[in-house]
């Protein structure tokens, strides 16, 4: 299974380092890609991760209304929701895709939502682009 | 503005059936701006079609392009070399784009990636309204700036119909009542007086129905000499 994690430098990074130094588990196939703000993220980029094989792809932004770039988290839920209904037309599935909220006190979310999104590759089997791989 | 939508991904990819080598050409004029045809909308489209095209097996190689305006042959002949060799290429400029590049290469397919719309303008971000009805006999001067052509569902040219409520036209509530902008408007300009002009029934031959248009500027026509001066091209 892999699974990559498009995360911003701001809360969500935080709180995936603090989870490492907690010790809590989540895959070791999530793959976590930073970006400098959830804003930065281009519907490209989310379709490419799947033309790579990828079996989801999950966004984490901060908190909405704790954007350092005021909008960037929600412009990444508009582009994420825009690259769900492509991924649906071409019959890959919106379901593997998802954007989540985190601030940088939340590190138990890291494994929550990484299981979340393994549950659903699970449930839907894996892409059948990562299968050809 | 030229406003257009992009059509589905399963219409394009109907078009696209059988052939191999694709060009999706983009336009940074209006279309980019009404954000369908730009260098964004373009690479979002490949992606989406490299993906589609893994997925299923559609064997289809797709390379981008954007050129600046793709209804003037001078930035359309950008798209020469690129062209070369492609089995298609799929236009995301309006129709008068699409036109101009299968005029200029007429050996490769030039397919419509968008529905080309209206003559409008972005009224806010993402939001992009007709305006214009391109009628060739405009009454602007007596209508307060306020086109009745094109925004009033009827294009009715001396007051509102009956379907005109509480400023709101019969076809939708999200559309104004033209008739109901052009009072307000000459209102605020003092010109109300203008309303009490009739304007008689239009004449419709500049317009659509007289065929297609043509317009000529005579001192801009090259000659036959300048044109062969400036390589050919008109």
């Amino acid at each position: 299974m892999r699974i990559v994690g498009f995360c911003c430098e701001r809360g969500p990074e935080q709180a995936i380092d603090l989870a490492g130094e907690k010790g809590l588990r989540y895959p070791a196939d999530l793959v976590f890609i930073k970006v400098p703000c959830a804003g930065r993220i281009d519907i490209v980029h989310l379709l490419q991760a799947f033309r790579e094989g990828a079996d989801a792809v999950l966004v984490l932004g901060c908190l909405e209304g704790n954007c350092h770039h005021v909008y960037g988290n929600l412009e990444a839920r508009k582009k994420v929701d825009r690259a769900k209904l492509i991924l649906d037309e071409v019959g890959l599935g919106g379901y593997r895709l998802e954007m989540f909220h985190v601030a940088s006190n939340q590190p138990f979310r890291i494994p929550e939502l990484a299981l979340e999104m393994a549950s659903r590759v699970e449930r839907v089997g894996p892409s059948p682009l990562a299968v050809r791989r | 503005m030229i406003i257009g939508e992009q059509k589905s991904l399963s219409e394009i990819a109907a078009m696209l059936e059988g052939q191999r080598k694709i060009l999706i050409a983009g336009c940074r004029s209006c279309v980019a701006i009404c954000l369908v045809g730009g260098e964004k909308e373009v690479a979002v489209l490949a992606e989406s079609l490299r993906l589609l095209s893994s997925l299923k097996g559609k064997g289809w190689e797709v390379e981008e392009v954007t050129v600046e305006r793709q209804c003037e042959k001078e930035w359309a002949t950008e798209l020469g070399a690129r062209v070369q060799g492609k089995d298609a290429v799929l236009s995301l400029a309006c129709g008068v784009g699409a036109q101009t590049i299968q005029s200029m290469y007429p050996a490769v397919r030039v397919l419509p990636g968008l529905n080309t719309s209206n003559m409008g303008a972005p009224e806010e971000a993402g939001v992009f309204l007709e305006r214009c009805g391109g009628c060739g006999d405009c009454v602007l001067h007596l209508t307060g700036g306020i086109c009745p052509i094109a925004r009033c569902a009827k294009s009715l040219l001396n007051g509102p119909c009956g379907g005109s409520q509480g400023g709101r036209c019969e076809i939708s509530p999200e559309t104004p009542c033209a008739w109901e902008e052009i009072h307000r408007s000459l209102e605020r300009l003092g010109r109300l007086d203008l309303l009490e002009e009739p304007i008689p029934p239009k004449n419709w031959l500049p317009a659509r129905d007289g065929g297609p248009r043509r317009i000529v500027r005579k001192e801009a026509v090259l000659t036959d000499e300048q044109k062969r001066a400036k390589g050919g091209r008109a």
